[in-house]
């Protein structure tokens, strides 16, 4: 313990595989908050459990890159919102058209589409939708005229294939198919083959066309969405939230959690065990007493009770994990600064008529500095497991989505039992990642400090 | 050796003390809105099942005044009118949990239908030590034996194998390990339950058969990850010890190696490995909450989320007692033990 400067505790760092494993995956880490922050809105995390901000997203989709390793390709989820738009006008009938080309290449049907619009009319157009499949069949979907209003108006709506009108207009023209439509949902007729109920791959064109006498006329804002089963990197969850930004935010708040917990308990850890030892006698007695109590505190039931009673902010729980932090670095540091006072440079310096506390932060503290550090290395997994415990059983900060509150939904929406291993894999493997980071860092570091450990 | 045991009792039963007065305070308010709603809620309903007494008030004003009488009553009865935080209902709760009576539960009942608070934690204590007990002697078997044989050839592959394994382990949490393992054994290939409750009655005779095969994934998962660690630790205790001077000497007088670490060496890192296991085992009484939530296992964990969910006071103050009490039964017994075996912490030093 003593005689280390920090150089050779760099050099020897630098030489521990373990230690440089753990140092990359941190590295890594750390930019990935960064990408995070920077990347993704404040906003965006802030409506993590707004549901009308997931509205677009698909229900329960498996990640994108998954079909790369099936024979059988998964639709995945596409919104378009760029048509190409055709304004015809012919005598007093004005047309405007939106038409969005669509290239699905999957072995099954898509969930549902939903055309998203917003219109600016007066009097009363009429709106048509249709489709042309790849064999040049036209397929007419809908068409119903808008709410009739005098002055102008914007109009905002979405129509879901589910909508009855669609699923009446496709049983008219049923007799272009040659399987019978009972029960059969609207996208399953519309992407089907002709000859029997499989998917028909190819270019798809959905042209909405809205007519009217008026030609100012116009849609505005125009989307559709064509519902697959795949979406994204982490694909989503039962409320349609994409879990690449569940898991990129909880990267920086794993973090702030894990390292703010073990720097602040270690310190305080470390000053109270150096302050009991170099004091000695009864404030020593006391101290440690008091510091028994803390740590036969059962640490679970008093941090579930305290998140329940007082408050499930991510700040206080910062600061209740703290309480139990401390307790066992206390323990080590005064047994080793009773160790220290005894040398001959503190009793010089005592002797010298030195204050206490120069002394402790100036001759005994830096002594115990490489310990503190790999107890702060060591002690990060703990403080991220825990947290992430407390909000898998649903006692987290709702405003957060941390690694642990999406495992929590996840277990809530019985994910185990259907089989979304995409919903429940990510969140663990980055809890596992993340502690495995410190916990090489800080045996890395223990090797270095402990040497009796190493040979 | 009296004096010591003296001060640890002591200390341990002010720390008890201590503990409880901390629930008591952070549940206390809460306790009192909860009871006083109770009074209130059972003086209306006797009144409205009772039509006669209604009746008899001739201005809603006078029978509103009565009910509240009435209310005020009971709760100078019940001693709800001073504060929870007044000395002497402090005093009397403490008194009556240390007597182990912990009232009766708001709203969880026991598998009879007891609400009795004691009914309901004995009842679920021996569950949880069928199963965290169960898997923390098997944890402490196995990690001794690999701790021992990895120590014995330091840097070998057995020994890089099983501090990797520590390592790796120690950083997942269990209860994620678990939500796998009921993904991939109960569903993908359905050969373990997913629920950890039996769904027969436990009069059954074949009760005990179920109750064993529903344990089974929830053992697995516990022993798996625990393990490593046991034997990482037993390990750095046993390298340690190595390279102690008395173990060089007898290497030097040519006693065998095997002999050294499995007589020698071995019963000299017994201190901290049996204040470890002493430590684990009351640890695993009170179940780990969230590994009981996540295999819906009906022990001391599970009931304490439960009860935290709903707020059954009562029931959390009891658990949180009992868990303590038995903690702190087992430091003292490691502390016993510590200084039985290792002569110098008797002393004080």
């Amino acid at each position: 313990m003593s005689g280390i400067t920090p150089q050779e505790i760099k050099q020897e760092f630098l030489k521990s595989k373990m230690g440089i494993t753990g140092i990359t995956i941190l590295a890594i880490l750390v930019a990935t908050s960064i990408i995070a922050i920077i990347a993704i809105p404040v906003e965006t995390f802030q409506e993590w459990n707004n549901p009308g901000n997931w509205i677009s997203n698909p229900k329960v989709a498996i990640p994108i890159w998954v079909n790369i390793f099936l024979t059988e390709k998964i639709p995945e989820h596409k919104i378009l919102n760029n048509p190409s738009i055709d304004r015809i006008s012919d005598n007093e009938v004005e047309l405007v058209s939106h038409q969005f080309g669509l290239n699905f290449d999957y072995d099954d049907f898509p969930n549902d589409f939903i055309y998203e619009f917003s219109s600016e009319y007066s009097g009363s157009p009429l709106l048509q939708m249709s489709v042309i499949r790849p064999d040049g069949i036209k397929l007419e979907l809908l068409s119903s005229s808008l709410p009739y209003s005098d002055e102008k108006t914007i109009h905002s709506e979405r129509i879901f294939s589910t909508d009855d009108a669609i699923k009446k207009n496709l049983s008219l023209q049923s007799e272009k198919f040659e399987f019978t439509f009972q029960r059969l949902s609207a996208e399953d007729i519309v992407f089907s083959k002709i000859q029997s109920n499989e998917p028909l791959k190819g270019n798809y064109i959905f042209s909405i066309d809205l007519y009217g006498v008026n030609s100012e006329n116009q849609i505005q804002q125009s989307e559709l969405i064509i519902g697959g089963k795949a979406f994204g990197i982490m694909g989503t969850d039962e409320l349609r939230r994409d879990l690449a930004i569940g898991l990129l935010w909880g990267t920086p708040l794993a973090l702030f959690i894990g390292l703010t917990v073990s720097i602040a308990s270690v310190i305080a850890g470390l000053l109270y065990g150096v302050y009991a030892g170099y004091k000695g006698k009864k404030t020593d007695e006391t101290m440690m007493r008091f510091n028994d109590v803390i740590y036969a505190l059962p640490a679970l039931p008093f941090l579930i009770i305290l998140s329940v009673t007082i408050s499930n902010s991510i700040f206080l729980m910062v600061g209740f994990l703290m309480i139990f932090g401390w307790v066992g670095i206390a323990k080590v540091a005064r047994s080793m600064s009773l160790q220290i006072k005894t040398r001959g440079y503190v009793d010089a310096a005592n002797m010298m008529g030195q204050k206490d506390s120069k002394i402790i932060l100036k001759h005994i503290v830096p002594q115990l500095l490489p310990y503190a550090f790999a107890s702060i290395a060591i002690s990060v997994p703990a403080a991220i497991t825990t947290e992430a415990g407390l909000s898998f059983l649903g006692l987290g900060d709702p405003s957060f989505p941390t690694w642990g509150q999406i495992l929590h939904d996840a277990n809530t929406f019985g994910a185990a039992a259907r089989g979304m291993w995409w919903w429940i894999m990510p969140p663990g493997v980055m809890i596992a990642i993340t502690g495995l980071a410190f916990v090489f860092i800080g045996n890395a570091l223990d090797a270095i400090v402990n040497p009796k450990l190493k040979r | 050796m009296k004096k010591y045991v003296a001060t640890r009792v002591a200390t341990m039963f002010a720390v008890l003390m201590i503990t409880l007065l901390i629930t008591i305070a952070l549940v206390g308010s809460n306790m009192d809105t909860i009871l006083k709603q109770g009074i209130v809620f059972q003086v209306r309903s006797e009144i409205t099942e009772n039509p006669a007494i209604a009746e008899s008030f001739s201005s809603v004003n006078e029978f509103e005044s009565f009910i509240q009488t009435q209310i005020d009553q009971r709760i100078q009865i019940l001693g709800l009118d001073e504060p929870w935080y007044s000395p002497q209902r402090i005093g009397v709760t403490m008194y009556k949990i240390m007597l182990l009576d912990f009232g009766h539960a708001t709203f969880l009942t026991s598998d009879e239908g007891s609400s009795d608070v004691k009914d309901i934690l004995f009842e679920k204590l021996p569950r949880t030590v069928l199963l965290f007990t169960t898997a923390t002697i098997i944890i402490s078997i196995i990690g001794i034996f690999l701790g021992a044989l990895s120590s014995n050839k330091v840097g070998s592959i057995t020994d890089r194998i099983t501090s990797s394994f520590a390592i790796i382990s120690s950083s997942f949490p269990v209860w994620w390990i678990g939500m796998l393992m009921i993904f991939l054994f109960a569903f993908t290939w359905q050969i373990f339950p997913a629920r950890a409750t039996p769904d027969i009655p436990s009069s059954d005779p074949v009760y005990i058969g179920a109750l064993l095969y529903h344990m089974a994934l929830p053992l697995i998962t516990i022993v798996m990850i625990g393990f490593g660690s046991w034997a990482y630790l037993v390990r750095n205790f046993m390298v340690g010890i190595m390279q102690e001077d008395f173990i060089m000497a007898k290497k030097t007088i040519g006693i065998k190696q095997n002999k050294i670490i499995y007589t020698h060496a071995l019963k000299n890192a017994a201190p901290p490995i049996v204040t470890i296991l002493a430590l684990s085992l009351s640890g695993s009484l009170g179940g780990a909450i969230i590994t009981e939530a996540v295999f819906d296992w009906p022990g001391m964990g599970r009931l304490y989320f439960e009860a935290i969910t709903v707020m059954d006071l009562p029931v959390i103050i009891g658990a949180t007692y009992l868990l303590t009490v038995f903690f702190l039964i087992s430091i003292f017994i490691a502390d016993l033990l510590y200084g039985y075996f290792d002569p110098r912490v008797r002393t004080g030093q």
